[in-house]
């Protein structure tokens, strides 16, 4: 996979939200700072997994990606373009190329528009087809293509259980035929036996069309099975990069460790052989992050360098990258 | 033994606008002393609705609770008057819910919060009630548990508000913990934290456990005895290592397939359970996974299986042997 060119590369990515108080001489008093100099490389047709916990920045980098927020700082290029998000014409045609699947099924679908409308909508948008009657004839052919019986097209979302209406956003973010997506949690708002419907579909349909995704999940399982590498966030930063079996049979982070120790396994007897690494207290606060690592005041292994400067990003295997001074 | 607490044949309908929803369809069901059983199902199966029931906290309109009793210590709880009812509700029996920030009272200090029951259930005065309040904040692992009595739920995170609502259910020393997804608005470090204080929890305290969830990782780590719903009914009962084992109704091995596993490489493609489950609008008459199952028979479409004994510790309500494909 690593052999082929990459489709998408960040670079330093920094998104932070200003806090302000006052109403009339509004200022700034502080900021959240959600991503904080992130870098990777998406190659085609292979799947990221962004992981992490709540408040740990995934969704805000596939977001900023995406152009959905400005970005504080940093650089992107999709398909050897760079994005230029001043440029309403550069956005355009990464939008074009780029697509996002949201997480929540019922906020992302416009509840007064038929599903023939929602889906159309790219296709209006971007003038990809501007024959009334050829779009129409295009929405049916995305919905079936999803498992929605094109009889339904004059439907409303409500009529729909969450499943469907996950995969009819799926069928609008395929309209304008684009080849990346960013899958922002896509089944966690979903029951388990329609999650693995959607994971399903969303594998043929990658396949069929050479599309790549970046997964941005918090379910360690659903991202250990779907996709090729997997990067770990903690408080706004990626702590491990690696290919999939790698990073989840040696992870090297004392994050990552943690982490894949309390996800839970659905069989008695392996769970209660496991030794859990239980980390203490939560996620500090990404306004005021802790000095040096992030992760040093929960972490089991922490050292007095750990609280003084930001470890540095290694390479413990080959194409498996860490951060942390224990390594 | 004698089951703690034993229900039998409980049926919970709501009417709505929209018709009757069959919410809960004859549902028994016991929890043994000391014991964790495990309730798994996914949303709208009813499992929660049955734990209300019990309690009788459905609201009545538009729910109804058409039959059925909950015994606890000879007593049916169905039948009970209100106010005998408040006696047990946080004193014998208590609720933990999911979301730990609607559940909590915004405008009252948790310590306010705990100490209410203290003083409603057990009488204590303000002074023991509060140093009562501290030993149970520091049980649940709140560090400097006595500055943290003056303050509000929004001070608190997620995974903390989860622990003084473990505390406030605890305070009376119930002999069952009722625990509806506890832990499925927790990042999974947090719900690691949880399930191991409430495992500890129990061990020092022996009280009994239900804990619904729709997590088949969770039930694997703390359950003993596990009963799977579907549709308002039950499908299958077992111990928790004969059910991922052997899961013998099609819907329980179905989920298992579904499942990806962070412990194994993939493999193979996960199985999907075609379909949605049924419509709770339409009363039940065949088997409610009839139409979803690739075990189906005729006879599924027909009638609705009963929950029957298997074994001793074993109960199946299924037409089909799903190891031979054979009706049994």
């Amino acid at each position: 996979m690593n052999s082929s060119q990459p489709l998408v590369v960040v670079q330093n990515l920094v998104k932070h939200f200003p806090i302000t108080r006052g109403l009339v001489f509004e200022r700034t008093v502080g900021s959240v700072r959600a991503v904080d100099g992130i870098s990777f490389e998406i190659f085609r047709g292979e799947t990221l997994g962004l992981v992490g916990e709540s408040g740990c920045g995934k969704t805000t980098a596939g977001r900023t990606i995406l152009g959905l927020y400005p970005p504080t700082a940093g650089t992107i290029v999709i398909d050897g373009t760079k994005v230029d998000f001043s440029s309403r014409k550069s956005m355009q045609s990464v939008r074009r190329k780029a697509q996002m699947i949201f997480q929540d099924p019922y906020a992302s679908l416009n509840p007064r528009w038929t599903v023939g409308a929602i889906v159309a909508e790219p296709l209006r948008v971007h003038k990809l087809i501007t024959n009334p009657k050829e779009r129409t004839e295009r929405v049916k052919e995305l919905l079936s293509l999803v498992g929605i019986s094109n009889r339904l097209v004059n439907r409303f979302p409500h009529e729909f259980s969450g499943g469907q209406r996950q995969r009819i956003g799926i069928a609008r973010a395929l309209a304008c035929q684009p080849l990346f997506i960013v899958c922002d949690e896509p089944i966690s708002a979903l029951d388990v036996s329609i999650q693995a419907q959607v994971v399903n579909l969303l594998e043929d349909l990658q396949s069929r069309f050479g599309l790549t995704y970046l997964f941005i999940a918090h379910d360690l399982s659903m991202v250990r099975h779907i996709c090729n590498r997997v990067a770990v966030m903690y408080l706004g930063l990626i702590v491990e990069l690696g290919s999939r079996d790698e990073v989840y049979e040696h992870p090297q982070h004392p994050y990552t460790q943690a982490l894949l120790s309390s996800v839970p396994i659905p069989d008695p007897k392996k769970d209660r052989m496991r030794k859990r690494i239980i980390l203490s207290g939560d996620v500090p606060s990404p306004i005021n992050p802790p000095s040096g690592c992030r992760f040093h005041p929960r972490c089991p292994i922490a050292m007095e360098i750990c609280s003084q400067t930001e470890p540095e990003w290694k390479e413990v295997a080959p194409e498996h990258w860490a951060a942390c001074h224990a390594l | 033994m004698n089951p703690l607490l034993q229900v039998r044949n409980l049926i919970t309908r709501f009417h709505t606008p929209e018709g009757t929803v069959y919410a809960v369809n004859g549902i028994s069901l016991h929890v043994n002393e000391g014991e964790t059983l495990a309730i798994v199902g996914e949303s709208g199966c009813g499992k929660s609705v049955t734990m209300l029931s019990i309690l009788r906290l459905i609201p009545i309109p538009p729910g109804e609770i058409v039959a059925g009793e909950a015994i606890l210590h000879d007593r049916d709880l169905l039948k009970m008057k209100d106010a005998e009812l408040e006696n047990i509700r946080g004193k014998e029996v208590s609720m933990v819910f999911q979301d730990p920030m609607t559940s909590l009272n915004p405008v009252l200090t948790i310590g306010r919060q705990i100490s209410e029951s203290l003083r409603v259930h057990l009488g204590m005065e303000a002074d023991m009630a509060k140093r009562r309040t501290i030993e149970l904040l520091e049980q649940v692992g709140i560090s400097d548990a006595e500055h943290r009595l003056g303050d509000y739920p929004h001070q608190f995170s997620g995974g903390m508000r989860q622990r003084v609502m473990i505390a406030m259910a605890l305070a009376c020393a119930p002999s069952l913990l009722i625990a509806d997804e506890p832990t499925t608005a927790l990042d999974v470090t947090i719900q690691a934290q949880i399930m191991e204080l409430v495992i500890q929890l129990r061990q020092q305290l022996g009280m009994a456990i239900i804990w619904i969830t729709h997590d088949l990782g969770v039930v694997a780590g703390i359950a003993h005895r596990v009963i799977v719903m579907y549709a308002g009914f039950i499908v299958e009962e077992a111990l928790v290592e004969d059910l991922y084992e052997n899961p013998k109704h099609p819907y329980t091995a179905s989920l298992l397939a579904a499942l990806p596993r962070v412990d194994r490489r993939r493999d193979r493609r996960l199985k999907s359970i075609p379909g949605a489950p049924p419509s709770l609008l339409v009363e039940p008459k065949a088997c409610p996974f009839s139409l979803r199952c690739e075990f189906a028979l005729e006879q599924c479409a027909g009638e609705n299986p009963p929950l029957e004994q298997i074994s001793p510790t074993r109960k199946l309500a299924c037409w089909v042997d799903i190891s031979t494909g054979k009706a049994r």
